[in-house]
């Protein structure tokens, strides 16, 4: 069961296998295990800020599952790994498109069409921010301060990919090249 | 193409923000091509010289780390990260005859809105912060080092991790540096997506694998830092201005730019300019040469505000700024504060009104709500503000405005709270007019009711699908 807040939204197909608790790789247990090794021996909670955003790489999300598991793996409470997964805003909670767009709209972006490359998002994906395609395929949200302000328009592409003077055609080029590559 | 392959277009080569070609007598972004961040590149600079001499491997007397802390002091370098506090006297606070472990932390967290010289730093450059950190390391008595990186720019961090590797490969980085016998093992790790943790302590909560939420001050870093060990905790900027001095003297560097203000400072200009970048000038650097460097403002059109130092500080109108240098005592002077270096730029096309709105919309969101005045009062801010711009201000809105602000300043752990108050005061102090006019205006027109507040940019998106 999932806590009030945090059931899983299936407005969108989910791929099979996703957000739920599969088990940690031997994969992943490496990546693991190279993120607590820069800590002291009795400070392994240090990496699970790490740990979760290796696991939202893989899983597309954090669920309640996804939280239990790292909990067990760095020996701490799973309500412990809950506030870190709600504090920081880049942990989703919920399953998100295939690919997540963080579109900066803080003042000096505002100054520089931030919040029209937000606007253009939403007229071409027709869904609002906050939302994501019924295919699955895209969740638009708009974001604060990506450290990135003389780029604006910015936007951040799965927690991981920044893009840069994002102007209107850029914009429209890149949402076709990614739907082109998943037909492909 | 693979979905990678299709976003990898779009990715920022670093030419706009910093290889530009109008630095002024750079010392961080010299030499730097976008390429050239490798080890063997930064050696061709003179890279780990520094580290070298310090350690007695470059044909000098090794320095102690009471000469490397005299030396820091002496050039006057000051904090980079947004407070100006003197680096070489941070490090004095260090307790020496500590047993146990002493940390170096560096505050790579840079999410203060205006603020982006330090990923360029990381990406093209990274060595640099990591010999600064270990000459810090060397100075303070520390073994061990962090540098926490903005979770936003995680290709950077991953730059970092590399540049790491190559210095551990090269014996910069171990148990026996460069067969010295001094010893330091630095990592890297990653926020992700917390403005607080820009805070020191907020940062070394993060670190320890928590929710970052400030400590109280006292005690300090220096005698409580990370896991409860002596910590000491610079800006990168900070660490990567350290193999300068130590190479070229704290005389030298101090001749860069002006007294209690030394070296040269990386300026993050943005908004309405001609050309938004990273600008390596030195400290004393008239504004309007800065503003020229960024080409100008944007259009032809005319200078109207300035915020100094990143959103947190106060806003200048242009009168003001034009007559101020870049460094901490003048903009201090002027009644704002240098903070970061992040200048954001507005022409005389801007809503003050509108501005704050969004800076006050950031603080509310970004409140780690662990202190009633800040939690409460942002909100209570950012409200006041959006009715006022949307047209449902009330003639006492700028009296409740003046009122929480004072509820907020100094009733918080940390700088948030200040952080949050200090822009509406300064957009008051000088923007009141803008302000009363949408007011009365409300006042005159009042019909329909206030539809209430909704998250920065839901209106427009709202207005959009109804279109």
């Amino acid at each position: 069961m999932n806590p009030p807040g945090t059931s899983p939204d299936r407005s969108h197909p989910l791929p099979a296998g996703e957000g739920r608790g599969e088990g940690i790789s031997d994969a992943t247990r490496a990546l693991f295990a190279r993120e607590v090794a820069k800590y002291p021996a009795d400070q392994k909670q240090s990496a699970v800020m790490a740990c979760l955003a290796i696991l939202q790489k893989e899983r597309g999300w954090i669920s309640p599952e996804t939280e239990k598991e790292v909990a067990e793996y760095l020996g701490m409470p799973p309500i412990a790994v809950h506030e870190v997964t709600t504090f920081y805003n880049m942990y989703n909670q919920k399953p998100v498109g295939k690919y997540k767009l963080n579109v900066c709209t803080n003042l000096p972006c505002q100054l520089r069409d931030g919040a029209k490359a937000l606007r253009h998002l939403e007229h071409r994906l027709g869904i609002a921010m906050g939302e994501t395609t019924r295919d699955g395929l895209f969740t638009l949200q708009q974001c604060e301060c990506l450290g990135a302000c003389a780029d604006s328009p910015v936007m951040l592409v799965n927690d991981t990919t920044m893009c840069s003077f994002m102007s209107d055609d850029k914009l429209d080029q890149l949402i076709d090249g990614l739907k082109n590559a998943e037909q492909a | 193409m693979n979905p990678q392959q299709v976003l990898s277009q779009f990715q920022a080569r670093g030419v706009q923000t910093c290889f530009h070609g109008r630095h002024i007598d750079p010392q961080i972004y010299a030499g730097l091509d976008g390429t050239n961040w490798r080890l063997k590149d930064y050696e061709a600079r003179d890279g780990y010289k520094a580290l070298r001499k310090m350690l007695g491997l470059a044909g000098a007397q090794a320095m102690t780390p009471d000469q490397v802390i005299a030396t820091v002091k002496e050039s006057s370098l000051r904090g980079r990260g947004g407070a100006g506090f003197p680096t070489g006297l941070k490090w004095s606070f260090m307790p020496k005859n500590y047993a146990g472990p002493k940390y170096i932390v560096c505050n790579s967290d840079e999410g203060e809105p205006g603020t982006f010289k330090d990923r360029d730093l990381l990406q093209f450059n990274p060595h640099m912060v990591i010999e600064g950190m270990i000459i810090a390391g060397f100075a303070t008595g520390s073994a061990a080092g962090y540098n926490y990186i903005h979770g936003e720019i995680f290709q950077t961090y991953e730059r970092f991790e590399e540049a790491l590797e190559e210095a551990r490969a090269a014996g910069y980085l171990g148990d026996d540096i460069l067969g010295s016998g001094f010893g330091f093992q630095l990592h890297a790790c990653h926020g992700w997506g917390a403005y607080i943790c820009g805070e020191e302590t907020a940062l070394l909560e993060s670190v320890e694998g928590k929710k970052g939420q400030p400590r109280y001050k006292p005690p300090f870093p220096a005698s409580f830092g990370l896991y409860g060990k002596p910590t000491t905790i610079n800006n990168t900027e900070t660490f990567a201005a350290v193999p300068w001095i130590i190479v070229n003297g704290a005389q030298a560097y101090l001749e860069v730019g002006k007294p209690n203000n030394g070296g040269t400072k990386i300026y993050s200009v943005s908004g309405d300019v001609e050309l938004p970048g990273n600008y390596e000038v030195p400290m004393g650097t008239p504004f309007a040469k800065l503003l020229e460097l960024a080409g100008g403002v944007r259009k032809g059109r005319k200078l109207k505000a300035v915020i100094p130092g990143g959103s947190s500080s106060p806003v200048l109108p242009a009168h003001i700024m034009l007559e101020c240098t870049m460094d901490y005592d003048s903009i201090a002077k002027a009644g704002s504060m240098l903070g970061s270096g992040a200048v954001i730029v507005m022409d005389d096309t801007r809503s003050m009104v509108e501005s704050l709105k969004r800076l006050s919309y950031f603080y509310m969101h970004e409140s780690c709500g662990q202190c009633t005045p800040c939690r409460e009062g942002t909100g209570w801010l950012w409200r006041v503000v959006d009715r006022i711009h949307n047209g449902h201000g009330k003639q006492s809105d700028l009296d409740l405005l003046d009122n929480v602000a004072d509820n907020i300043m100094g009733r918080t752990i940390c700088a948030l709270g200040d952080a949050a108050a200090m822009p509406v005061r300064a957009m008051l102090k000088h923007y009141r007019h803008e302000f009363e006019a949408m007011i009365a205006k409300a006042e005159a027109g009042r019909q329909a009711p206030h539809p209430g507040p909704l998250p920065a940019g839901e209106r427009v998106s709202t207005e959009a699908r109804s279109a």
